[in-house]
């Protein structure tokens, strides 16, 4: 079987068909937008909670670190319960559209960028943090300093962001419904695939994601290593 | 650049720092005067280092105040004090960039943040150096970048804490020699150290701790020539150890 899925696999990456192509795009799409927010959102936010002191900080460091761990079929079926037509997003109309699942992923990325962030950037508070505060340089100020200065590490924590949502199915599975040609991803399409015993081309699914996992890895790799060279 | 109304003298008023119920620092009185550079000597663990975090106002004191008294003292402007550390923090930008940023925080802008960081690492003989990833550069390349990086915030005082310490013979001389075009410049510094050899090519004055203590303050010359206490002639002599 295992020679059946590398010939499916070599199959839909050179024969071209549309609706192959349309999932792979549709996948890149949902989790690039859901790590482009997610890391937007969350690397100010690890910033902040590397630099700030407050009362139930800790707690909130602690929350953070375990919704690393929150089950996607949960964060899909939140979603779906709030986005339903009679939920209090119901307005919103994203149920079983692609939006829905970017939504859905980012609730899953977020923490892990936000965490993993918060631990690189209290290392570089931590080596740094007295020089700038000889310059008075205020804490808010210094978040994009040290966001600058930790770019390397922070690559690592988006990057693992970015592998829980191409890995992850109960989400978008539930957010999206694996509707062919509208929300079909590429693990759905392999939930799919399997259920119906169609194993060799579930297979090829897998073999054809992994490439693109390890494609967008290397890429970030190569060119985290180049500026890393010219910057020292 | 440093024309603005001066904030020395520095008023030391009873000084204490205690931690973890040790006192580290107590009834220091002392008064830091412009002119050429205070040398804060003393052996290992008299609180050197302490006494220029809490000069420089990196840590509070337990009790007692550190006042700036000059006219200048009140105006709020950027850092007119700064602090060079044994370690010299360097960020993961060129040479020329970590002056630009220090520039940027005190909220100098663009044009003028590329003028002044060229013009600091002109007067530390640095230019050929203004691209290199900061990083990279020597342990004497590094401290030099750094009191550059003071220098191009145009402070009126800079705190060095032993930036010699670490360095081999010829970078540690290079730096002594950075230390003093801070001093030609009219910048007060005040530096600690454990290089007596260097501490007489520097000193303008000598402040001598021992065990949190100040005991002596007073002309470089007088306390090399004529120490009024024991400990100091003991530690001129390099018996005292700590």
């Amino acid at each position: 079987m295992a020679e059946g899925a590398f010939a499916e696999a070599l199959g839909l990456v050179l024969g071209g068909d549309p609706e192959f192509l349309s999932i792979v795009a549709l996948s890149l799409r949902v989790t690039l937008s859901a790590v482009a927010i997610a890391a937007l959102v969350g690397l100010p936010l690890a910033a902040l909670l590397a630099v700030s002191r407050f009362p139930g900080r800790q707690a909130v460091v602690v929350c953070c670190n375990a919704l690393m761990g929150l089950p996607p079929v949960v964060a899909g079926l939140a979603l779906y319960v709030l986005l339903s037509r009679s939920g209090p997003l119901g307005e919103l109309g994203w149920l079983f559209t692609p939006a829905g699942m970017v939504a859905a992923q980012t609730l899953l990325v977020a923490p892990i960028v936000v965490s993993v962030g918060r631990e690189v950037l209290e290392g570089v508070w931590e080596e740094s943090g007295e020089y700038l505060r000889s310059l008075g340089c205020s804490r808010l100020r210094a978040v994009p300093t040290l966001l600058w200065e930790g770019r390397f590490g922070l690559l690592t924590a988006v990057l693992a962001g970015f592998g829980r949502a191409s890995a992850e199915v109960g989400a978008v599975l539930i957010v999206g419904g694996n509707i062919a040609g509208v929300t079909r991803t590429v693990t759905t399409a392999i939930t799919l695939e399997t259920g119906r015993g169609n194993l060799a081309l579930a297979l090829g699914l897998g073999i054809v994601l992994l490439a693109l996992v390890l494609l967008v890895n290397a890429a970030a790799f190569l060119a985290g290593r180049a500026t890393r060279r010219a910057e020292g | 650049m440093r024309g603005d109304a001066p904030i020395l003298p520095l008023r030391l008023e009873d000084l204490a720092f205690a931690e973890g119920g040790r006192t580290l620092l107590e009834g220091i009185r002392l008064t830091l005067r412009g002119g050429p550079p205070t040398l804060v000597l003393g052996p290992n663990g008299a609180g050197k280092s302490l006494l220029l975090r809490l000069c420089a106002g990196l840590l509070a004191p337990t009790s007692g105040a550190v006042r700036w008294t000059g006219p200048g003292a009140a105006m709020a402007r950027p850092p007119r004090h700064l602090i060079v550390f044994q370690r010299p923090v360097m960020l993961r930008r060129s040479a020329a960039g970590n002056i630009a940023h220090a520039l940027a925080v005190a909220g100098v802008d663009g044009a003028e943040r590329q003028r002044r960081a060229e013009a600091a690492l002109d007067r530390f003989g640095l230019s050929p150096l203004a691209a290199r990833p900061a990083r990279a550069l020597s342990g004497g390349e590094q401290q030099r970048l750094a009191l550059a990086r003071a220098w191009a915030l145009g402070p009126q005082v800079v705190f060095l804490d032993e930036p010699t310490a670490s360095l081999d013979p010829a970078a540690a001389r290079a730096v002594e020699e950075a230390v003093a075009a801070l001093a030609a410049d009219g910048i007060k510094a005040v530096m600690t150290t454990h290089d007596l050899a260097q501490a007489r090519r520097l000193a303008g004055d000598v402040a001598f701790l021992h065990r949190g203590r100040l005991l002596e303050h007073g002309p470089a010359h007088a306390f090399f020539d004529a120490p009024r206490t024991a400990e100091a002639a003991a530690f001129l002599r390099g018996e005292l150890y700590w």
